[in-house]
């Protein structure tokens, strides 16, 4: 089995915990001048997202995870499993309800997402860090208003909701920031 | 297309607090009349630490001699020195360490080395202080014994505590520690390095001092508590600076501590280096009464600008050299 040892430690490093896979977020090394070396991580749970910190002796080998991240291309779900396509090699992947999580309200089909394959199965989806979708329902819009603060809800083609300026109208295409669930703009055509 | 790692890290404004640092230095130690030598980088012998690892150097098949290592430190030759008469020196000193590497550590790195005639560890620790308040500024300077730092720091008595009590301490201090199982200085080494030493320093200069005989390293016992040793260490803003001792100078004892570590380096899995015998004869020669320190300068310089990361201070750090 593949391993690392704690000198090879870095940032992005994939590692096997207590059967779970982690990426290391941050690796300090922490050394007396004459005695035992340590390195202390902040490592990033693949399946949950929790942080937790964690110290090894120096010298210490870890498991590595077979871990990669994958450009893979939304092609539709059935309710219980949402299905992604690698794009060079047309090999197909499901993703269960839980590991799509929050990413599924912002996935169209054909959108090509990162997703975190673990021994070949997927553990998290990201989508894409921007998107263009339809308004399906909105309050109708205040024409000629592009000026003023005010925001209403949208609901999008996806099911997301996000806030609107008030001249946007149902079946308008916009830009919205999956990261922070907002609006950013029309989408030009 | 060439990249921009052939610049140096440091700007040109560090590369001259550098160079003013080094004049200072060499003024401070001019004018107490402590002579300034050269000792080799490449040695035939190394250190036998458990815990610092030297880089081997191979030289061309058929060339003599055959190993031979870059430096952990001058220690060893300047004991040499000292043991031929030099009287007081002082080296300002590059330093490898294998397998060293990250925010406060390079592998390759400047040491400021020196002994004094004469002195104790205590006499050693003013003087140490009187140089780095030249350097930093007129910071007050507290001294506390390795069990004052533990009780108070950690509420553990390190010379007392049983294994429980250390596996507790480390797992309230240290988030997710490893398990060091019965081994004691590692868990005093874990508590010290992730407790104690980032409380100390933060507006003076923090000196620890009669470590545990185990820990003694090239320190003397003391006479009247020998499980502790003549050692001191130096904290600045949580940053070990420096490590000094009121020397050994038994060769018969200093052998035992070089045996004893082949063991524990064997025990190990790690290379064992050969004893350094021209090192043991020259104690058996006689080394003069003498406390010596080794301070980090390139940390030192971190302290003076405030950096956070060496490689501010260095250059070119390893991965650019």
């Amino acid at each position: 089995m593949a391993s690392y040892s704690t000198n090879e430690f870095k940032g992005g490093l994939k590692i096997m915990l207590d059967g779970d896979p982690y990426t290391i977020v941050e690796n300090e090394f922490v050394k007396p001048g004459k005695g035992q070396a340590f390195n202390r991580v902040k490592v990033r749970n693949l399946k949950t997202g929790r942080v937790l910190e964690k110290t090894f002796k120096s010298g210490e080998s870890v498991e590595a995870a077979d871990v990669v991240e994958t450009d893979m291309q939304y092609l539709y779900n059935d309710g219980d499993h949402w299905y992604f396509m690698d794009p060079q090699t047309f090999e197909q992947v499901g993703a269960a309800k839980a590991v799509v999580e929050d990413a599924a309200r912002w996935l169209k089909e054909q959108d090509v997402c990162t997703v975190v394959l673990w021994n070949g199965e997927p553990i998290s989806v990201e989508p894409p860090a921007h998107v263009n979708l339809t308004v399906t329902e909105t309050d109708p819009g205040l024409r000629g208003d592009t000026s003023s603060g005010g925001s209403k809800p949208a609901t999008l083609e996806t099911g997301a909701v996000v806030q609107v300026p008030l001249f946007i109208e149902v079946g308008e295409v916009l830009k919205v920031d999956t990261r922070r669930g907002e609006y950013i703009s029309r989408a030009k055509e | 297309m060439p990249g921009a790692g052939w610049r140096p890290t440091t700007g040109r404004d560090f590369l001259l607090r550098r160079a003013r640092l080094l004049a200072a230095v060499r003024g401070f130690f001019a004018e107490r009349r402590v002579l300034e030598v050269d000792t080799p980088v490449l040695g035939l012998h190394t250190v036998t630490d458990p815990h610092i690892d030297s880089i081997a150097v191979t030289p061309p098949p058929g060339s003599t001699p055959g190993a031979a290592y870059l430096q952990t430190s001058p220690e060893y030759a300047m004991k040499r020195l000292l043991a031929a008469g030099s009287g007081d020196i002082y080296q300002i000193a590059h330093a490898f360490r294998a397998e060293e590497h990250g925010r406060l550590h390079n592998p390759e790195f400047t040491l400021l080395e020196w002994y004094r005639l004469g002195y104790d560890h205590h006499g050693l620790m003013t003087e140490v202080a009187e140089l780095v308040r030249s350097v930093l500024g007129a910071l007050p300077v507290r001294r506390f014994t390795y069990a004052e730092a533990f009780g108070r720091f950690a509420d553990l008595d390190p010379f007392d505590a049983g294994p429980d009590a250390l596996r507790r301490c480390a797992a309230r201090a240290v988030p997710g520690a490893p398990d060091l199982g019965d081994d004691r200085d590692a868990w005093l080494d874990l508590i010290m390095g992730h407790l104690i030493a980032p409380a100390l320093g933060a507006e003076s200069l923090d000196f620890v001092y009669d470590y545990p005989a185990s820990q003694a390293a090239l320190a003397r016992r003391l006479p009247d508590t020998p499980d502790r040793a003549a050692r001191f260490e130096l904290f600045v803003s949580g940053l070990e600076l420096a490590n000094g001792f009121h020397e050994l100078a038994d060769p018969a004892e200093q052998r035992r501590r070089f045996e004893r570590d082949q063991a524990r380096r064997a025990a190990a899995g790690k290379p064992v280096p050969a004893l350094d015998r021209r090192l043991l004869a020259a104690l058996q020669a006689g080394l003069p009464d003498c406390a010596g320190v080794a301070l980090g300068l390139d940390r030192l310089l971190m302290l003076q600008l405030g950096a956070e990361r060496i490689e501010q201070v260095i250059p070119f750090p390893a991965e650019r050299s």
